[in-house]
């Protein structure tokens, strides 16, 4: 202290402190905070009702799982995993594309700065029904209408896309730049022209990048609904899970994971290269 | 050439932009439009090229009735009214080409200007008018990538390529500096005269309408206060126009909180601005 002092008075200033702002300035409160989340937490693990011995029967099956996965088979099974992989690809492909010619129209019919009230509310309910119901249970409800097989699998991937892609497309449309818009129509462009010259331009990026995006979470959803019998590598995947074939089901995840991760990495790559 | 009568716009906001606006443009005549922001300079051109429906009100483009016109009747009249916009209002992502050329849409069906498979007369035009305003080299150009000067002179390319008659002209230097200002005013008003073209120039800056524009009309409220030479313009007249407590308390323009965006050089007196205004 006396040193800080003669230090200051020697020319040298005192070496002033800081430190980071308190989020909490109390004290007091920021402690009681601390307890009162730990002492939940505590009430919360207590309140889960473990059943210890059927986890420890779970651990026993866990191991063979995981000693598959260390000794996956692609073989023994590869002609079945080879259809389903082929399958889910396909209904990948078609389903986005299909997706894609659905949600453009429907997606400038629900953007509420080109379309008219009756059909901009025809398109947000059409979007609406589409994002209200997950993956899974349109697609048990395609299979109970057109049966077991890739084709159901098409019909709720193409379904979801429009959900997704409609509505992102059609809230974008609504934040272009209206000044582009009115310039294009002050030249006298007819309605479609001003949808291609000034509307299109402004979207097209991110319209790319979305297409890109759904690719890569429709293969991901073939997996998932073909385990209710929409066909593709979930059938094969459940079919071998079925059976207790961990190391053919380690062989299906790894190339799921192995399929997933690489369209991830291409779609981000296409899209940081359109701008 | 270009008559309006009466015009009246009321938004269904209900606010008044326009309170019976009446006045006419003769061919080759490049009015300067003045106002406070609100006044409804803006509504006022963009109901000439019906951008925005008047309520009530009529206008003639020669023996033309633009107010009495449906859809396909208006893209064509519209052909023949060039437009010009404050901050440029290029389709960003298009080459200053296509801008240029989209200038031709209404003379163009859909599948051509889809394909962008423009008639050769047209682009030729597009040729001649990017070399008429200096942009020649940067036809390929992305508009984004261009100065904001460079970017009006692409606005006015387009403008031009449809060879209209007439020329509505909002804000067209209130996003450039002083000199580029001058420079594109300049621009503007030797192609007019060029060209034969009447134009309808929306402005702020009253230092540089008097120094372009030889008639103005001073809008206020939605009513026109002023129609006269633009060096005739006395204190009262912009009194006027511009509203006694924003006058009275200072002799600079800039000093109107409406033009805080501008960059108004510091005008001098009003007295002065008489000897000043017929500089071109």
């Amino acid at each position: 202290m006396t040193m800080d002092a003669n230090a200051s008075t020697m020319a040298e200033p005192a070496p002033r402190r800081w430190q980071q702002p308190k989020l909490i300035e109390a004290t007091w409160l920021r402690w009681a905070i601390t307890v009162a989340v730990l002492l939940y937490l505590a009430l919360a693990l207590g309140s889960i009702d473990a059943n210890w011995t059927r986890v420890i029967e779970g651990i026993g099956r866990a191991g063979q799982l995981f000693a598959g996965f260390l000794t996956p088979d692609f073989l023994s099974r590869w002609g079945d995993i080879q259809v389903g992989i082929i399958e889910s690809l396909t209904m990948t492909v078609t389903s986005t594309v299909a997706g894609v010619l659905l949600s453009v129209p429907i997606g400038l019919g629900a953007a509420r700065n080109i379309a008219p009230l009756w059909l901009y509310a025809l398109c947000r309910a059409i979007i609406a029904i589409s994002r209200t119901f997950q993956e899974v249970i349109i697609a048990i409800f395609f299979v109970a209408m057109f049966g077991f097989g890739p084709f159901a699998g098409f019909l709720t991937l193409s379904f979801a896309t429009i959900g997704f892609l409609a509505k992102l497309l059609a809230d974008e449309i609504e934040e272009i730049d209206p000044a582009q818009v009115e310039a294009v129509r002050a030249t006298g462009a007819g309605f479609w022209q001003v949808i291609d010259y000034a509307v299109s331009t402004q979207v097209m990026p991110r319209l790319i990048g979305l297409t890109l995006y759904r690719v890569d979470i429709n293969f991901r959803e073939s997996a998932v609904i073909g385990i209710v019998g929409a066909g593709g590598i979930g059938a094969t995947l459940n079919t071998a899970l079925d059976r207790y074939e961990f190391d053919s089901a380690a062989a299906i995840l790894m190339l799921i994971i192995v399929i997933v991760m690489s369209m991830e990495y291409m779609s981000s790559f296409f899209r940081k290269w359109i701008q | 050439m270009l008559r309006v009568e009466e015009l009246v716009k009321r938004y269904r906001t209900g606010d008044v932009a326009l309170r019976g606006v009446s006045f006419n443009v003769e061919a080759g005549e490049i009015i300067g439009l003045i106002g406070p922001s609100g006044a409804g300079k803006s509504t006022l051109i963009r109901c000439v090229n019906r951008l925005v429906e008047p309520t009530s009100g009529r206008i003639w483009l020669g023996d033309l009735e633009l107010t009495a016109l449906k859809k396909s009747g208006l893209r064509k009249a519209r052909r023949r009214i060039g437009m010009i916009f404050q901050e440029y209002a290029l389709v960003e992502r298009l080459s200053v080409m296509e801008n240029v050329l989209s200038g031709r849409l209404g003379f163009t069906p859909f599948w051509q200007s889809y394909l962008r498979r423009f008639p050769q007369t047209d682009i030729d035009r597009a040729f001649d008018v990017l070399d008429r305003v200096g942009l020649i080299d940067q036809v390929d150009k992305r508009a984004d990538a261009l100065s904001g000067g460079q970017r009006q002179r692409v606005g006015i390319a387009r403008a031009l390529v449809q060879e209209p008659e007439i020329l509505l002209i909002d804000e067209p230097t209130a996003s450039l500096d002083p000199k580029t200002s001058r420079q594109v005013m300049r621009l503007i008003t030797e192609l007019c005269r060029e060209r034969q073209l009447a134009a309808i120039v929306n402005i702020h800056d009253v230092a540089l309408a008097q120094m372009f524009l030889p008639r103005i009309v001073g809008l206020r409220a939605g009513q026109i206060v002023y129609d006269g030479r633009g060096d005739a313009m006395s204190s009262t007249v912009l009194t006027r126009i511009y509203g006694e407590e924003d006058w009275a308390k200072s002799s600079s323009l800039a000093s109107d909180p409406e033009d805080a965006e501008d960059d108004l050089p510091p005008t001098p007196p009003m007295a002065d601005a008489t000897v000043r205004a017929v500089v071109r």
